[in-house]
């Protein structure tokens, strides 16, 4: 188990103040200056170094990403935007941070914000996070009350932070949706290239990073890389909060060592899965859009974003969404097909129709209202819409599904038997008198 | 995507005026972002403005932002008609959002929604009383704490059907209520079993300024090397040997650099190496393609003037006869890559791998006597505007970069 020396978010539950004096404490804002004085390169270097990987779900190295910015300015300002859109199904990290850390989060847009030559840093909220915005503003508030941010600022580096929200759309977790988003249209994905590091936020140079990505730059930068990267699995290095949700004894949030193993982290942290680990059905590992493992693979699997790939899911978010024996799993997977369905903004045909299409198909099948041949007709469906999409959400859609397929189709096709065996399941209609 | 559309006219108020505290706090919201980008202020005004009508969004209210912000009237509407938690029509006093995604579903959702269905009764209608009104909504983002509603602005959370039913009475008879955990948790630990952060070192004050011995002990350490190294030199010179000395400082340069270019070229395959794909790939950026000059420069190429590149083309063809042939055209901006007569062994390549070359191009690709990946792979910037020009579309080469996947192809083809 991870000790607490080295966990980076020490009020994650709340049982200590936000305010920044108790921040202060708990060692954020602990000489800033003496971090900004050892350059913009040195910062970035030890962000590479770090290991870290981006914690909004794709893992692509943060330090890498920082680099990707223009070094020199063309004239157009640089900006930071910070994904706070936490909607992945199964996610709910990044809302003990802005509640319970605040100040690591200001902190680190403000360092992240200096290696990018950035002025300015929106933060934007998911619309339904309202006390978490307040929490957040009323920090935002004390630092630049502490003129540790703002114009002419103790640090030397002229800083503005404004957070922002949105109003309800999952797909504004997607970076140029959530760019599209803030600049007060629909949040439709844009066609890459460009990259944001190129043309982002107004047509700026943008970086937009999640919340817990910035969040830890301050302690790597304090602690260094090489206690960061020391931390973990080569490769998957680092701590990492884990959302563990479903049927579990206790479920909670907790801060871990990248690389723990399943069962560790449910037994320590969670009180066990629900009636024991012989009750255990299946594990999804990183939030409702990477396919789900079942049992006997993720049991003593090590939860870091290349194990989980080997066993064809993911890391994602962290997000662990546990299932007994008494899920429904058929029911499950057709729940988060209709939320795919719900939040397709609409833009390319693939995803726009295919969502719909695969949820009523799931619906038929969850019932076992199907002919079993639809079953690989579903699966062929959803590889047709997996990368024929602008952005991810095509492949977020199809991926539970496929997951489902490959592990329980045995299930699906009892539904079907039990159906035609019984097809007259309604009660026999008797005519009014 | 759902059908939302505005309320109907009878139920739409026939006017509508911002109250002078939302005047004057749009004015500071405007102020947050750069000047003539007031448009981003759309959504956080429409849902201040939502709160002032009640909870909904009158048509007469989409209007006044729409003209408060300068933007014209659909785009506000698009936006108002995109994001879910714009209400189009009337809500109850106490407006319920119950999460029934499949986190909040496997603790228990269904159950929730029973008891809404029969003290409310079905999803978005108001009550006879006027106080509930209620809709099943995606993800809330509570899930350690599953299942739970949002009421208006809070977060209720770790329901079951009894403690959600007494909440709603409470509600309804005006109690003050506890907004969070029904459970008695403080937010989302462990319930009753907190076995992390209770180290109390983290909270005496002790980690400030902890961390500075490293950064002493790394300025000690190269404080001492220099020092080696100065004394090194030193005595190197003492030695007298001008030409040995000279020897000594070019190898030592010589050495630099190649350590040098080393390290750039780690950063070069750092710079272009490809994310790994599924299902990791999320929705961060999923290809770094240096293509920013300054990302080019990070990994050490040269960054190309393409524009430049193309004026000189553009005033080579000013030059020509404006009947001239495509290979006219071409020859006079570029230089015809070198043919094969026939592809090797009679067996081309499948040119069509590469990304940006569909089966028209690949025929007059093969007329041209292109058959193979590695001849593409050797174009040079005359060869790339020959072909560029030759098959009318200048540029696309380079945006798709045929030669770097052709070198990509080539490569793979002869490890196969």
């Amino acid at each position: 188990m991870l000790q607490d020396k080295d966990r980076i978010f020490t009020n994650l539950y709340g049982f200590h103040s936000p305010d920044l004096d108790a921040a202060r404490k708990r060692g954020a804002w602990d000489e800033t200056k003496f971090l900004i004085d050892q350059g913009r390169d040195w910062i970035v270097d030890e962000m590479k170094k770090s290991g870290l990987r981006g914690r909004g779900g794709a893992g692509f190295p943060t330090g890498l990403k920082w680099s990707f910015m223009p070094k020199q300015n063309d004239g157009r300002p640089h900006y930071l935007v910070v994904n706070a859109d936490e909607s992945e199904p199964g996610t709910c990290k990044d809302r003990e941070i802005m509640r319970h850390d605040p100040h690591l989060l200001i902190e680190g847009c403000l360092l992240a914000s200096f290696a990018m030559g950035a002025h300015a840093c929106y933060i934007y909220l998911r619309g339904e996070y309202i006390a978490e915005r307040i929490a957040l503003q009323r920090a935002v508030d004390e630092a630049y009350k502490a003129k540790l941010i703002g114009k002419g600022n103790v640090h030397g580096w002229d800083f503005d932070l404004y957070v922002h929200h949105g109003a309800g759309a999952y797909i504004c977790g997607e970076e140029t949706a959530l760019l599209e988003s803030l600049e007060g249209k629909k949040g439709m994905p844009r066609l890459k290239p460009p990259f944001p590091a190129n043309v982002g936020l107004y047509g700026c140079p943008t970086t937009v990073n999640n919340v817990e990505s910035i969040a830890v730059a301050g302690t790597i930068l304090r602690r260094g890389a090489s206690w960061f990267s020391g931390l973990g699995r080569p490769n998957n290095v680092g701590t990492k909060l884990f959302c563990v949700s479903g049927h579990v004894n206790k479920p909670c949030n907790v801060e871990e060592e990248m690389g723990i193993t399943f069962r560790e982290l449910i037994d320590k942290h969670c009180g066990g899965i629900r009636g024991g680990w012989d009750n255990l059905l299946a594990v999804i590992p990183g939030g409702s859009s990477v396919p789900m493992v079942p049992a006997e693979q993720i049991a003593d699997a090590h939860m870091d974003f290349d194990t989980l790939r080997n066993l064809q899911s993911g890391l994602g978010t962290a997000a662990v969404i546990v299932m007994d024996k008494s899920t429904d799993i058929v029911r499950a997977i057709t729940r988060i097909s209709y939320f795919y369905k719900h939040e397709s903004c609409g833009q390319c045909t693939p995803c726009r129709e295919g969502t719909g299409w695969m949820w009523r198909v799931l619906t038929r099948m969850s019932e076992g209202r199907a002919q079993k041949r639809e079953i690989d007709m579903l699966l062929e469906v959803t590889k047709q819409v997996e990368g024929h999409t602008i952005c991810a959400l095509g492949d977020a859609a199809a991926w539970p599904i496929q997951g489902l397929i490959r592990h329980f189709r045995h299930e699906i096709e009892k539904r079907i038997d039990d159906y035609a065996a019984n097809p007259h399941s309604d009660p026999v209609r008797v005519a009014a008198e | 995507m759902a059908v939302r559309r505005l309320a109907p006219e009878a139920v739409q108020p026939k006017e509508f005026s911002f109250t002078p505290q939302t005047e004057a706090w749009t004015k500071e919201l405007v102020a947050k972002y750069p000047q003539g980008r007031q448009a981003s202020a759309v959504i956080p005004l429409l849902w201040r403005v939502q709160s002032d009508c009640g909870g909904w969004l009158p048509q007469k209210a989409i209007e006044a932002v729409s003209e408060r912000l300068e933007m014209p009237y659909i785009r506000v509407y698009e936006v108002a008609t995109f994001y879910t938690m714009f209400n189009l029509e009337p809500v109850g006093k106490f407006y319920v959002q119950m999460c029934g995604t499949t986190p909040c579903m496997l603790r228990g959702s269904n159950e929730i929604r029973k008891v809404l269905e029969e003290r409310v009764g079905p999803q978005q209608s108001v009550s006879e009383d006027g106080m509930f009104s209620w809709l099943e909504v995606e993800c809330l983002g509570a899930c350690c704490n599953a299942p739970m509603v949002q009421i208006n602005d809070d977060y209720y959370e770790d329901l079951t059907p009894e403690n959600f039913n007494k909440l709603l009475d409470d509600l309804a008879a005006g109690k003050k209520v506890n907004i969070g955990s029904q459970a008695g948790r403080k937010s989302s630990e462990p319930e009753g079993d907190v076995k992390t952060l209770t180290d109390p070192a983290l909270y005496d004050g002790s980690v400030v300024g902890s961390w500075r011995k490293r950064f002493e002990e790394e300025a000690a350490q190269r404080a001492a090397e220099e020092k080696a190294k100065a004394e090194q030199e030193k005595a190197d010179k003492g030695k007298g040997d001008a030409g040995k000395g000279e020897t000594k400082a070019k190898s030592e340069a010589k050495s630099e650099t190649k350590a040098e270019a080393e390290v750039r070229k780690v950063d070069k395959e750092a710079a272009v190496a490809p994310k790994k794909g599924h299902p990791d790939a999320g929705r961060a950026t999923e290809r770094p393609v240096a293509e920013a000059p300054a990302q080019q420069k990070a990994a050490g190429e040269e960054p190309l003037d393409l524009e430049a590149e193309d004026k000189e083309i553009a005033e080579k063809l000013a030059a020509l006869h404006k009947d001239a042939s495509p290979e006219d055209k071409a020859n006079a901006v570029g230089s015809r890559p070198k043919a094969l007569k026939k592809p090797r062994k009679d067996k081309p390549d499948d040119l069509k791998k590469i990304n940006g070359i569909g089966p028209a191009n690949a025929d007059k690709l093969h007329n041209l006597g292109i058959y193979h990946y590695d001849q593409i792979a050797q174009w040079g910037r005359p060869e790339i505007r020959w072909v560029g020009q030759f098959l009318s579309f200048a540029g696309r080469i380079d945006r798709e970069d045929w030669v770097g996947q052709a070198k990509t192809l080539a490569a793979s083809d002869d490890k196969s």
